[in-house]
């Protein structure tokens, strides 16, 4: 265990006016799984790309030695035929070609240009049992879901004879069934031999499997800890440069009558109309009140928001909104937002964001008539509105002319939440509002919902970190398969009892 | 708690030249390119670009192209393309040459008529392409062809004009002189032309004051002192020149009056109108749009409506010059459309986009094929340096983006 397979010396790599990396230096040894954590921007991401070749040898200072000896990838296919393979955090598969394709993309099983369709196969069949993927080789990608397409990523490494697999946010997307699935994957390409290098934000997983944690703050190497340092807290305290006691802030609950309720909410499928994705959903939240409704991926939750708010997912919806105690009329976005509502999406770069445009044009986006006079906007009142919302939700930029695409994840979210308390909402539903988002900068959300809650919004959360329901909710519904099959006040809700509403549930279907 | 918060200053105060400079390279980039071919072209024709007659007969030429390219305009940025314009366009000029011709209707209604078949022309087009989700490069493929085939029918497969002369004057007419020439430096000038040059570049100036004054005072960016003063000196130095240059000849002609109206309607909804700030928002992110509650389907809709009726009214200013529609009129019009919107910084993946930029587009490509005209090139040999010039533009601007 004591080789090492990599060491990258003195890395510094700069970009026109930005520092993104300086003087970082990590060693990983061979068959160990050596953790890489940091905020966001903190720059794990640029290490990786310099480690792989995406950024060529010359484009940086420093050192990387390989098994031994001084490399100069000078671009990704220079680091795969060293047997170094880097998986992204948005999955590189194509979506209309079969699993079995995508494995051997650029590595076709073929003579003389002549794909072999058995060897492809069969190769395949191979690959896919070892990371553990029962599906059919010749299933189209975009028939699996994104934790079997992850597998399909980790055999496609695995058909290069991969040494050294490097995971970037591997779990952002994954339930946590998957992503212990994953995880486990890890500890078994351990045994054999293959090193891992594995950047995720989820510090309870890094603490699973990690051998050895390097922790990255402002393009600098902070420390490298070893498995018996490793603590939650430890690493929070390094990551963030200061203690965080809390990771929640606290807020005393002011609730007040029902602003928001869904009564016999029933969603199909949008192209298999025989498919039931909401079975008779009821809930309902109160003025000044943090719902959560917990699940697992899969289990509707986003569809049903969706559906809620102007039937942007489903077919034959049925069911009734109440605002205020008024039947509200959510037949479309433009109508559910005069409602009263405001849905903050789980994918803010596909759904959320014009990542073209500015944070100005993004912030108003939702809510023209509020910066515009019979259909003409004017440009000082948008500047006020911009400047206000990006001092008041903290935004960290240049300017509000920043182009939204080139900010931190974090930082997006804020646009996004900006974008949706401008149109002034009575409901904030906020899905997945921390994915992929940096300690610090979750605190920051936590501190804007509860702020939101405290001048009396109703806030309906959707995450997947049962830790942060826990945290920041006064109530929390438990969905599976479409359906509620629990509502746990805050006080007496644990992970565990969430666990248990939906395995009890599961139970029952089987 | 203990979370450090780092409060973001304000933006306020005043940006430097050089980062000014370099965020509007495109734009600043543009102009000079088109001022570098003119003066190119202004050599190369021993002085005859720029002479009053050829200035007028540019406008003339290329009004339709310009007219079409602010459509156009929207069109790309909303994310789609119309390859059926050029078709359209010679579809109601051959409407109206049968209406008024044959039929002998009066112009102004027949007009008035032609700008609605475009409306819904635009709108038959945008159905398919808004609501069914159709590619709109397929949709407008076959209206290219449905159109070209409409126009041979209506037609009869033959020319058909003249033109009354009230229609023939929206192309061939100029401002009337109403306040009588005045002779300066031993030449006649149009002395309405003049005034009303005098006027816009007053007018321009003072709007663009007051509104620099109003930033300022509110305490946002604004362009350095020196860079401004320069600017709008140049931009208004060169109006007063094409003013008196066309003063000099005939005056203004009527269609430059309709274009420059179209300019300033579409420089305004573009930067002004929450109707431009959702094409772009819908060209940007079509999904965040939606969800952001913008009706996108009718936006999409609307978008083909106005390239339509933009269309319609390209093919009347086409068939008055020509004082004939032909069943060949309006073919390729829309590559130079195209092209020109292109070559003025539009990107093809949507979103992005100036009026400024696509109309400079157009007079680059005007100024070509006028220029290489006169210096009696050859048709073949046009096209390939205007099918270069398009490249070298958007390569322009691919390296560009990849350098920042």
């Amino acid at each position: 265990m004591d080789t090492t397979i990599l060491e990258m010396r003195g890395i510094t790599k700069t970009f026109p006016g930005v520092k993104a990396l300086q003087d970082v230096n990590l060693d990983v040894r061979a068959g160990e799984i050596h953790a890489i954590v940091g905020e966001n921007g903190a720059g794990k991401s640029t290490l990786m790309k310099v480690l792989s070749g995406v950024y060529p040898a010359g484009s940086y200072d420093g050192k990387i030695i390989y098994q031994g000896e001084e490399v100069a990838f000078k671009s990704i296919r220079d680091s795969e035929h060293k047997n170094i393979v880097i998986i992204h955090q948005e999955l590189a598969l194509v979506p209309l070609l079969s699993i079995a394709e995508n494995i051997f993309l650029g590595n076709e099983q073929a003579r003389n240009g002549v794909i072999d369709w058995d060897e492809t196969r069969n190769g395949a069949r191979k690959l896919m049992a070892m990371v553990g993927l029962k599906e059919d080789p010749d299933t189209l990608i975009t028939h699996i879901g994104v934790g079997k397409q992850q597998l399909v990523e980790i055999a496609k490494a695995l058909s290069k004879e991969v040494k050294l697999l490097i995971l970037d946010e591997p779990t952002a997307s994954l339930s946590e069934k998957d992503s212990d699935a994953l995880l486990a994957l890890l500890l078994e390409f351990k045994k054999q031999g293959i090193s891992s290098i594995l950047i995720s934000h989820k510090l309870n997983e890094v603490g699973k499997v990690a051998d050895r944690i390097t922790v990255i703050r402002d393009g600098r190497t902070i420390e490298t800890l070893n498995k018996e340092d490793i603590s939650e807290d430890r690493i929070i305290t390094s990551m963030v440069g200061r203690s965080l006691e809390n990771r929640y802030p606290t807020r005393t609950p002011h609730v007040g009558e029902t602003i928001f309720e869904v009564k016999d909410w029933n969603v199909f499928h949008p192209l298999h109309s025989d498919r039931q994705m909401i079975k008779n959903v009821n809930l309902h939240v109160k003025k000044g009140e943090v719902v959560g409704i917990a699940g697992l991926m899969g289990a509707g939750r986003t569809e049903f928001a969706m559906s809620v708010f102007g039937k942007t997912y489903g077919q034959n919806i049925s069911g009734e909104v109440f605002v205020h105690g008024k039947k509200a009329d959510t037949s479309n976005v433009a109508r559910a937002v005069d409602a009263g509502l405001a849905y903050a999406t789980e994918d803010r770069k596909q759904y959320g964001l014009n990542l073209i445009d500015h944070i100005k044009h993004n912030i108003t986006i939702a809510n023209l008539p509020g910066v515009s006079t019979m259909s003409v906007l004017d440009d000082m009142a948008e500047m006020k509105v911009a400047n206000e919302y990006r001092a008041r939700t903290n935004i960290r930029s240049s300017s509000v002319y920043q182009t939204t695409g080139n900010l931190s994840g974090g930082n997006q979210q804020k646009v996004v939440l900006s974008k949706w308390l401008f149109s002034n909402p009575e409901v904030l539903i906020l899905d997945e509002p921390t994915r992929g988002i940096d300690v610090g900068a979750k605190y920051e959300i936590y501190t804007i919902i509860n702020k939101l809650a405290d001048e009396g919004k109703g806030i309906l959360v959707i995450s997947s970190e049962m830790p942060e329901l826990l945290g920041i909710c006064d109530r929390i519904y438990v969905m599976n398969e479409g359906r509620i099959v629990g509502e746990l006040a805050g006080s007496e809700a644990s992970q565990e009892k969430i666990m248990r509403a939906i395995v009890r549930a599961e139970g029952k279907t089987a | 708690m203990t979370t450090e918060t780092v409060t973001p200053a304000p933006s306020s105060g005043k940006l430097s030249v050089r980062s000014l400079l370099q965020s509007n390279l495109r734009d600043f980039g543009l102009v000079i390119a088109l001022l570098v071919i003119m003066v190119f072209f202004q050599i190369t024709t021993n002085g005859v670009l720029f002479k009053p007659v050829n200035l007028t007969n540019l406008i003339l030429q290329n009004s339709y192209i310009i007219i079409m390219a602010l459509g156009m305009l929207l069109v790309i940025i909303a994310g789609h393309i119309d390859l059926s314009v050029g078709s359209v366009s010679g579809f109601i000029g051959a409407v109206a040459a049968i209406l008024m011709v044959t039929y002998k209707l009066p112009a102004i209604p027949v007009g008035l008529l032609c700008l609605i078949i475009g409306a819904v022309v635009g709108a038959a087009q945008g159905y398919w392409i808004a609501y069914l989700k159709i590619p709109s490069f397929i949709v407008t493929l076959a209206g290219m062809l449905v159109f070209k085939g409409l126009s041979l029918a209506v037609l009869g497969g033959a020319s058909v004009g003249p033109f009354p002369t009230e229609f023939q004057l929206l192309s061939a007419g100029f401002i009337p002189d109403l306040i009588g020439p005045w002779n300066i430096g031993g030449t006649p000038l149009h002395a309405t032309t003049l005034v009303i040059g005098v006027v816009i570049v007053a007018a321009m100036l003072i709007t663009g004051f007051r509104t620099r004054t109003r930033r300022i005072s509110n305490g946002y960016d604004a362009e350095p002192t020196a860079l401004y003063i320069v600017k709008n000196a140049i931009i208004a130095l060169l109006i007063l020149f094409f003013t008196y240059l066309l003063a000099s000849y005939k005056g203004l002609p009527n269609v430059l009056i309709v274009m420059s109206i179209l300019i300033t309607l579409f420089v305004f909804i573009t930067k002004r109108t929450t109707l431009g700030r959702r094409i772009y928002a819908l060209g940007g992110n079509s999904k965040a749009a939606q969800l952001s509650g913008i009706k996108t389907e009718r936006l999409t809709f609307i978008v083909f409506i106005i390239m339509g009726v933009l269309a319609a009214v390209a093919g009347l200013i086409f068939a008055a010059r020509l004082n004939t529609a032909t069943p060949k009129a309006g073919q390729g019009f829309e590559l130079d459309v195209i092209a020109a919107v292109f070559i003025g910084g539009a990107s093809a993946m949507g979103g992005v986009g100036q009026v400024a930029g696509a109309v400079i587009g157009a007079f680059i490509i005007g100024v070509m094929n006028n220029g290489m005209s006169i210096m009696g090139v050859n048709i073949d040999w046009q096209q390939v340096i205007k099918g270069l010039v398009l490249l070298g533009a958007v390569v322009f601007d691919v390296y560009n983006k990849k350098k920042a």
